[in-house]
């Protein structure tokens, strides 16, 4: 188990945070922090290039965030064929992360706009995949 | 020790399909490069061949070297997404620099005519991060979508102040005997085109090409033997920067104004100097920012240099008079060289109706990925 069911399509199975995925079925979207340095990752890492340690604590990313930018896709790669338009965005929340993701098809197109209020929240994909997606505050 | 200076300039015909091998592709390049030198195929030592490999054929530089006659000398594949070229010069620069070689053939080429537009979408966007950016369906266009959005909502420019750059980047398109696209575009056909990623459509963006591209580079004495008119390499910058969630800008690319530092400080000049320049719109948007990120215009007064048409021959800073790549068409790893063809021709006073009369300085700024790259060179007569 770990990267094969995440997202849209995945190109990688294998991954030491694979964790990720396992709280992202809990409900939880979490990134890693450095317990030497401080230093926080998204997307996390399982390694601190800063310190050469691998000692990391995870961190759920629950405060609000605000839209960074974002651009509505009609022309989708191979694989997406069907599934567009999907709207792809940079969201920044209060634990001092940027996220990249899709934002979710509950939001009106008018009613997108750089500056609205954010949260990140998992969310289950047809056949059995599993992603995080922004959603109005 | 010697200067370095670029001896010989050379591209294919850009084409959305060239009915030929990579390495008889290659050789249009080659060949136009070397007419003219007093030099011949065995005095080039080494050659880099800059390609991210959208043909089948892996590993080109074996088969490129030997096509172009430059076996048994060593040879080298620099992959450095769309400024694979630019990296290669610096690559040359540095062998003829340290000593190891004295005249070095950076050739750049990609094939993409062999995969379907939805193919190419998919490997460009599996040279962002696998596990965290390509599964949302993240493409090129998107990429700089998301920088348009974000400049577009701090800044207050519209959709039409982007379609001015391919306005203008149309407008010597036309007049490019080796460009894909060959026609002058009306801002009506551009904001009337299909929206790709919004808010950029169609017509804001480049395609994908097939071409190739080739720089002689030689050492200073030898190019002063060998050449006509030898342009010097005088600034070299480059510089990467993260995935988008590490972005610490999204108005402006971190990489290219770093690259830019670099470049302008060891050519020893400062953005006022430049005469032309040859900039990567792979998108419009692209263009303000490089503009802004090269210190042509301030930040957020990028769109207004193309308002006043101070980027067109005769403004201030003519940009792109080959068109760019909205025009061209964007073989990744041959556009590097093939912007750089340009700035030399130009200083040479070579390059005919978008000439700029008098150009003694020329800057090259090309980035790879959406800011994830950039490689920015100055050359001087």
């Amino acid at each position: 188990m770990g990267f094969e069911k995440f997202g849209v399509v995945s190109h990688t199975t294998k991954s030491k945070v694979a964790d990720f995925v396992t709280y992202l079925e809990e409900g939880k979207v979490m990134a890693t922090r450095c317990r030497k340095c401080g230093t926080s990752y998204f997307p996390p890492k399982t390694d601190c290039p800063k310190c050469l340690l691998s000692d990391m604590e995870w961190f759920e990313i629950k405060g609000n965030g605000k839209l960074i930018t974002y651009t509505i896709v009609n022309y989708g790669p191979a694989g997406f064929e069907g599934k567009t338009p999907y709207t792809l965005a940079i969201g920044e929340f209060e634990e001092g992360i940027k996220i990249f993701g899709l934002l979710s098809r509950d939001i009106e197109e008018g009613d997108i706009k750089v500056g609205m209020g954010l949260k990140v929240i998992p969310v289950k994909l047809p056949d059995n995949r599993i992603c995080y997606e922004f959603q109005k505050v | 020790m010697e200067d370095v200076a670029i001896v010989g300039v050379g591209q294919s015909n850009f084409s959305r399909g060239c009915g030929a091998t990579i390495s008889e592709l290659c050789f249009e390049a080659f060949k136009e490069a070397m007419e003219g030198l007093e030099t011949t195929a065995s005095d080039i030592d080494a050659s880099i061949i800059c390609s991210s490999v959208y043909d089948k054929q892996r590993s080109p530089e074996a088969e490129v070297s030997e096509y172009l006659n430059l076996t048994p000398n060593p040879t080298f594949n620099i992959e450095n997404a769309c400024c694979a070229s630019s990296a290669g010069l610096k690559v040359a620069w540095s062998f003829i620099k340290s000593g190891l070689h004295k005249v070095v053939a950076v050739i750049g080429l990609e094939k993409m005519s062999g995969l379907t537009s939805r193919e190419v979408a998919e490997m460009m966007g599996r040279a962002y991060d696998i596990t965290w950016e390509s599964p949302f369906g993240y493409t090129m266009p998107a990429g700089y979508a998301m920088y348009a959005r974000a400049y577009m909502a701090k800044y207050g420019i519209t959709e039409e102040q982007l379609a001015k750059v391919r306005v203008k980047n149309s407008y010597y398109g036309a007049m490019n005997p080796k460009a894909t696209y060959r026609k002058a575009l009306s801002l009506d056909d551009i904001l009337g085109s299909e929206v790709v990623a919004s808010p950029l459509k169609k017509f804001d963006c480049c395609a994908n090409a097939d071409g190739s591209s080739c720089l002689i580079v030689a050492r200073g004495d030898i190019a002063k033997k060998i050449a006509p008119i030898p342009i010097w390499v005088t600034g070299l910058g480059a510089a990467s920067d993260t995935g988008m969630s590490g972005r610490q800008s999204l108005t402006s690319l971190k990489c290219a104004k770093e690259a830019a530092k670099q470049a302008y400080e060891m050519a020893g000049i400062g953005p006022e100097d430049v005469d032309v320049a040859e900039v990567h719109d792979c998108f419009t948007i692209a263009e303000i920012l490089a503009y802004e990120d090269l210190g042509f215009a301030k930040p957020g007064e990028g769109a207004r240099l193309v308002d006043e048409g101070q980027t067109y021959v005769g403004g201030r800073i003519p940009v792109n008079t080959d068109g760019g790549l909205l025009s061209k068409g964007h073989p990744v790893g041959a556009t590097g060289g093939s912007q750089i063809r340009t700035i030399v021709k130009q200083l040479r006073e070579e390059f005919g109706e978008a000439q700029v009369k008098g150009a003694k300085i020329g800057l090259v700024h090309n980035v790879g990925g959406v800011g994830h790259y950039c490689s920015v060179t100055i050359l001087r007569r």
